[in-house]
């Protein structure tokens, strides 16, 4: 589904990218762990077309959309639930909602709006609020409504636990699973690296700048390597 | 009616009548500023194409209705080829370099308009006459009404735009965050263009508005374009509600200043209004405090 062939890409003069090679097939989840600054949020970044290429390509159903517009990349099914959540704090959590759903148009949104309450109570209750206002949990739960609100085909998560409570954690990684059972292919980045090859198919490793292991998900968790550098065992 | 009470009151409606026109251009550096942290300052360029053009098309025999509207198209037009042309191409450079860009495409238009359309001084017609109408002992030109009802016209509008269409809303996340607004399919660079349009169609009112009370010129653009960027500031940068309390306040300050210390600071106050903002409350009356948390 998507294939990335020697990706690079700059900061200035600061090279982020060095030749990442990388496919995911349909309905996989994949994991990419690696260390802060190893240029997984770039890397995730390039694949959504905002921060530039300098190199390299990405093929998304055999289409090269190195250079296309992120707004198309979102019609093609590209979404990503961004590190930080980044929600739109002064808007209503509802008008966050419909907002990932901007690029479609029509009465399906309004169903899916309210899938999504029935998934998030918690959502439902708060519609009218703020989003700002929400504790970090329930704003990662919107981040991550917000994507699906597009009918993303392809996923990507970038740090969707990180700075939650434990209990949040598991449910976060509870939903991962559930998204994958319902046929969404994704690409989840995480520092817990343990919780994150423990669900995936496949993952990648990643050290400055480039892929440097690549397994099944299991194979990498007994992996010595991983097991030092990420893992902490 | 007493007559300073009277007195009183003609400073009021003429304060309220020019605060009005400030609202409207500090409207369009707000709208501007939420899209892309640039200060257009060509702002006032769209309030003297505004009145100059219509005076033009009047000149050319056009009934006013159509010289209006045929001005307001233009100017529009004038804005969006600004952003295509001169903000688009370098929109990866520092805001203050895009900044200058727009202080020069100022000094482009108004020079454009001083060859094409001469440097005399011209008057509109009032729009309904110049039979002033007496209110409370006081006396109102029908020509501030209409300044008044048309800002309240297109301030409710653009209340409605803002909270009740999904575009009005993208534009508000875009303004607040521009990655994740990219990432949910929001086109930023389209926003963009958005804005400097809507921009151009407020100050393009806002100069047909005031043109036949104070007359029009190509620099009447410089003038008003400050003090439009004063109520923005007293306001708070970026703030829909602070721009129009803010020009409000700026016009009510002004013909008070004038009225009761005297005229000849009229203009000055705007500039007094700027610095007291910048050295006490920096971030004006509505605006987000300096401070944000990550």
């Amino acid at each position: 589904m998507l294939e990335i062939q020697g990706l690079t890409s700059h900061y200035g003069r600061i090279q982020a990218l060095e030749g990442v090679d990388l496919t995911i097939a349909e309905g996989e989840l994949v994991a990419l762990v690696g260390a802060n600054g190893a240029g997984k949020t770039t890397l995730l970044r390039c694949i959504s077309g905002v921060q530039p290429v300098t190199g390299g390509r990405i093929l998304f159903e055999g289409r090269d959309i190195t250079r296309a517009a992120p707004q198309s990349r979102v019609a093609l099914g590209i979404c990503q639930v961004p590190e930080g959540r980044q929600v739109f704090g002064p808007l209503s959590v509802e008008d966050n909602l419909k907002l990932g759903a901007f690029r479609r148009r029509g009465k399906r949104v309004a169903d899916d709006l309210e899938r999504m309450y029935t998934r998030f109570p918690v959502l439902k209750e708060k519609r009218k609020q703020p989003a700002g206002t929400l504790s970090g949990g329930q704003q990662q739960m919107l981040a991550i409504c917000r994507a699906l609100m597009a009918h993303p085909r392809l996923l990507l998560l970038d740090e969707p636990s990180m700075g939650l409570a434990p209990l949040l954690v598991g449910e976060i990684f509870n939903t991962v699973e559930l998204l994958k059972e319902q046929g969404t292919t994704l690409f989840l980045v995480e520092q817990n690296a343990y919780a994150a090859l423990g669900i995936a198919d496949r993952g990648y490793v990643l050290e400055t700048g480039g892929v440097v292991l690549s397994d099944t998900g299991a194979a990498l968790l007994e992996n010595a390597r991983v097991k030092e550098a990420y893992l902490g065992l | 009616m007493p007559a300073p009470l009277v007195e009183f009151l003609q400073f009021l409606f003429s304060g309220i009548t020019s605060g009005a026109i400030y609202a409207l251009v500090a409207l369009g550096f707000a709208l501007i500023y939420n899209a892309s942290h640039v200060i257009n300052f060509a702002q006032g360029e769209f309030v003297m194409l505004g009145g100059m053009v219509t005076w033009a098309l009047l000149s050319q025999g056009i009934d006013l209705p159509l010289a209006i509207a045929g001005a307001v198209a233009l100017t529009m037009v004038v804005g969006l080829a600004l952003e295509k042309l001169a903000i688009e191409p370098a929109r990866n450079a520092d805001v203050v370099t895009l900044i200058i860009i727009t202080i020069g495409a100022g000094i482009f238009l108004r020079g454009l308009t001083s060859v094409t359309l001469g440097k005399d001084l011209h008057a509109l017609p009032s729009f309904s006459g110049d039979e002033p109408l007496s209110l409370l002992g006081a006396t109102i030109m029908p020509q501030s009404l209409w300044i008044l009802g048309v800002t309240a016209g297109i301030v409710v509008l653009l209340h409605g735009f803002f909270n009740y269409t999904l575009l009005g809303k993208a534009i508000l996340a875009t303004s607040h965050n521009r990655l994740a607004a990219r990432l949910v399919g929001i086109n930023v660079s389209f926003v963009l263009l958005l804005s400097f349009g809507l921009s151009a169609l407020l100050g393009a009112v806002a100069g047909i508005l005031i043109a036949p009370i104070t007359a029009t010129h190509f620099e009447v653009g410089i003038m008003l374009g400050l003090k439009g960027f004063a109520a923005a500031i007293l306001g708070g940068l970026g703030n829909g509600v602070g721009a129009i309390v803010g020009g409000l306040l700026l016009g009510l300050i002004e013909s008070l200043g004038a009225g009761y210390i005297s005229s000849d600071y009229k203009d000055a106050m705007a500039f007094v209004v700027i610095l007291g903002v910048l050295f006490f409350m920096p971030s004006g009356l509505f605006g987000r405090r300096g401070t944000e948390r990550v």
